[in-house]
Parts: structure tokens; sequence; C-alpha cells
């Protein structure tokens, strides 16, 4: 594990097994806040700069209670992290931007339920990333994620256009239209080892 | 703390059954798709999947109503998660005890029953506003209803992706097996074409309803 260079571990997680059309982690922020490219661009960036800051303090965190031999506290103590984080950006954020934490409204506390966040956490630690790897997955993670919603919200500004049949509007085009962008991201698989 | 007191309607079929239908976590709802998706390329991951959170969403609606007078409303959320993922580390451990090779067929999601937005939803809107039993009736319903969400998607993508049921050839030799059905974009299809057919039935009910008024008033 040690030998994946940083250049590598950053694709693999951005792209080759990107969290939202590979993993599956992240599904309600990416069918719920993909309506509208603006938000999706910002929903994108808050999640990333919640998975950065709760991907370190989760290695710290993960030192100090292997340390104590601690592991079966892991999980409550990482929801914590997450939350506190989600917390912080969102107080920073509606210091800064209040238009934009208008805009993301209910979906910014949600971010502390996107399992994408809680799976980067536990992912590099069943990895056994060191510091420096930890950070390249979450920024890795972070553009993935912000990559397939971006491109969603695209997808679904068009599809408002559209000429569907009444039956298939909503939810189930938007799963439709998720499966084929899943389709097209199963080229990359061919780059990666796993 | 008035406000918190337990509703006093009984417990109906209903406090069962909405989970089942009308509110079906999966189908109605669109909460928890992450395990939805991730988990059910085979039945018996699907059921196993199902089975943990079922156990999940139970014991913790049933504390969390126990408690409902005790905790402070600032810190109810995160007193909420705590109490999940205290049961979720149980699950997690009872299963790797029972059967490693489950175990690592479900990976990471079992952790993840964590940040299931049906199980916090249920506690929020519904375990903390009642009695325990009823609580604990509401949440076999939803945890029923998930499970069949699963059973539903599990079963034709493991049909269809490996021609297989519950580990069981079904077509025969000649069956050429959709693999795309197990890979990720097959999650999507899947659920994507039952919410299609569910749409679809719900529209046919609905203009019959129409047309049997209409016909009544002329």
């Amino acid at each position: 594990m040690q030998a994946e260079s940083l250049g590598f571990i950053f694709l693999n997680a951005a792209i080759v097994n990107n969290f939202v059309l590979a993993l599956f982690l992240g599904i309600c922020p990416f069918l719920g806040v993909s309506g509208k490219l603006d938000t999706a661009w910002s929903m994108g960036l808050a999640t990333s700069l919640v998975m950065l800051i709760s991907s370190v303090c989760a290695y710290a965190i993960n030192s100090v209670l292997v340390n104590f031999e601690l592991e079966f506290l892991r999980l409550i103590a990482y929801i914590a992290v997450i939350a506190s984080a989600v917390q912080l950006v969102e107080m920073s954020m509606k210091r800064f931007s209040p238009g934009l934490f208008r805009a993301l409204g209910i979906f910014l506390p949600l971010i502390t339920t996107n399992c994408a966040i809680l799976g980067l956490a536990l992912f590099q630690t069943f990895r056994e990333y060191d510091f420096l790897q930890s950070v390249a997955y979450a920024l890795g993670a972070g553009a993935g994620f912000t990559l397939a919603i971006v491109l969603m919200a695209g997808l679904r500004e068009k599809l408002e256009l559209a000429d569907v049949p009444s039956v298939s509007q909503g939810a189930a085009m938007t799963l439709m239209l998720a499966g084929i962008l899943s389709l097209a991201f199963m080229g990359f698989a061919g780059l990666g080892g796993h | 703390m008035a406000d918190r007191k337990a509703d006093p309607s009984p417990i109906d079929a209903d406090t069962f059954l909405e989970g089942l239908w009308r509110e079906n976590p999966v189908f109605v709802m669109l909460l928890g798709m992450c395990p939805v998706l991730a988990v059910t390329n085979s039945v018996v991951n699907a059921i196993a999947m199902g089975v943990a959170t079922t156990f999940v969403l139970l014991a913790s609606s049933v504390l969390v109503s126990l408690l409902r007078n005790l905790i402070p409303k600032q810190v109810r959320i995160a007193s909420y998660i705590v109490i999940i993922a205290t049961f979720v580390t149980i699950t997690d451990y009872v299963i790797q005890a029972v059967s490693l090779t489950l175990y690592n067929a479900l990976g990471a999601f079992i952790q993840l029953i964590v940040v299931n937005c049906m199980i916090l939803g249920r506690a929020e809107a519904y375990a903390s506003k009642t009695r325990p039993l009823k609580a604990a009736v509401n949440a076999l319903g939803m945890g029923s209803g998930f499970t069949i969400a699963l059973l539903c998607l599990g079963s034709v993508r493991e049909l269809l992706g490996a021609g297989t049921l519950l580990g069981f050839p079904v077509f025969g030799e000649n069956f050429a097996p959709w693999v795309v059905m197990i890979l990720p974009p097959g999650g999507f299809f899947v659920l994507g074409g039952w919410l299609l057919l569910f749409d679809w039935i719900n529209q046919r009910n609905a203009r019959k309803t129409e047309e049997a008024e209409v016909a009544r008033a002329g």
C-alpha cells in the first residue's frame, strides 16, 4: 500500500473509483442538489472542504485511538469530528458568503450525513494511508464528487427542456441519467489497478 | 417539555404498514440510497444489509423514544447520532464474528449505516415524539419496507447480472449474463426501472379514479 504514489491516489479517488458513480457514496446530495449548475458547484466545493478537514482530523484521531487501543470508538469519534467540521464550514460560510449560505439551505447541515465523508475517513483508515496519502485521497475524493455533481447538474439543466413522457419525469429519469453517467465512468476502470 | 409528550393515538395496522408502501423509505421517500445501490448486487448481501439496518433502526428508535424526555432539544441530533453509532458498532462486530465472508462483501457499508438518513430521519420525526412500543412497531415496518426494497433490487440484479438467484442457477447453461447489472451502472438502472414501474402504477390508478368520478358525475 505504501508504494502507491500521491498522484495515483488522487486520480484513483477522483476518476477511476469515483466516490459517487462507482462507489455509491453521497448519493443523497448527488440527486438532491444537482438541479442547478451553480448550486451544484458550491455544494461540491463545500463538501470537498469538509472532506479535507475531516480527513486530516480523522487521521489524527485514528493515531490517538490506535495508540490507546480504543478502536471500537472509531466510528463515534469520526462522526463527531465530521459534525463539528460541518458546523465550522457552516458558520464561516454564513459569515463570509450569506448568499451561498441561503442557496445551499438544508443541504449544508446534511453534509454531516453524507456517506462520502464518513466513507472517506473509513477507507483511508482501512487502507492505512499515511498523512500525505490521506490528504491526496481527500482532495481526489472532493474533486471526484464535485465533478460528478457538476456533470449531473449540467445534464439535468438540459433535460428540463427535453420532452420526456410524464411518467418518467422526476426521480426515475434522474436515476437513469446517473446510470448512463456511471456507465461512462466505467470506461476509466482500465486506468486503475483495483 | 410539554411539546414532546407522547401522542395518544393508538397503535394500529397503519403504524406498521405505512413503512411498507405509502411511505416506503426507498421507493417513495428516496432515503438511504447509498446502501440501496451499493450492496444489492446479490440477494444474500441485500438480505444481510436489510436485516442489519432494521436492527439498528429498531434498537435506536426504542432508545430514542425512551430517552425522549431526557435529551435536551439543543443537542438532540448529536445524541441521536451517538445512539445510532453505538448500535452500528455492535452490529459491525456481530457480523464480523458470525460471517467473515459476509463482512468482507459488505465492506464499509455496515459502518456507513450510521449515516443512513432514514434512521436519523425516523429518530427525529417519529421516535422522539412517541411511545417506545409504537416507535418499535413503526421502525419494524420501515425496516421491512427497506429490506423489501433491497430485495427488489438485489433479485433483479442477481438474476440478470449472474443468472442466479441466491446462488442457484436459474436460466440454464446458455444464458449470457448482463454483467453491467452487477456493476455500478446497473444499480442506477434497476432502481430507475422500479421507480418507473411504481410511477406508472400510481398514475394509472389516479387516472382510473378520475374516470370513475367523471362517470359518476355524468
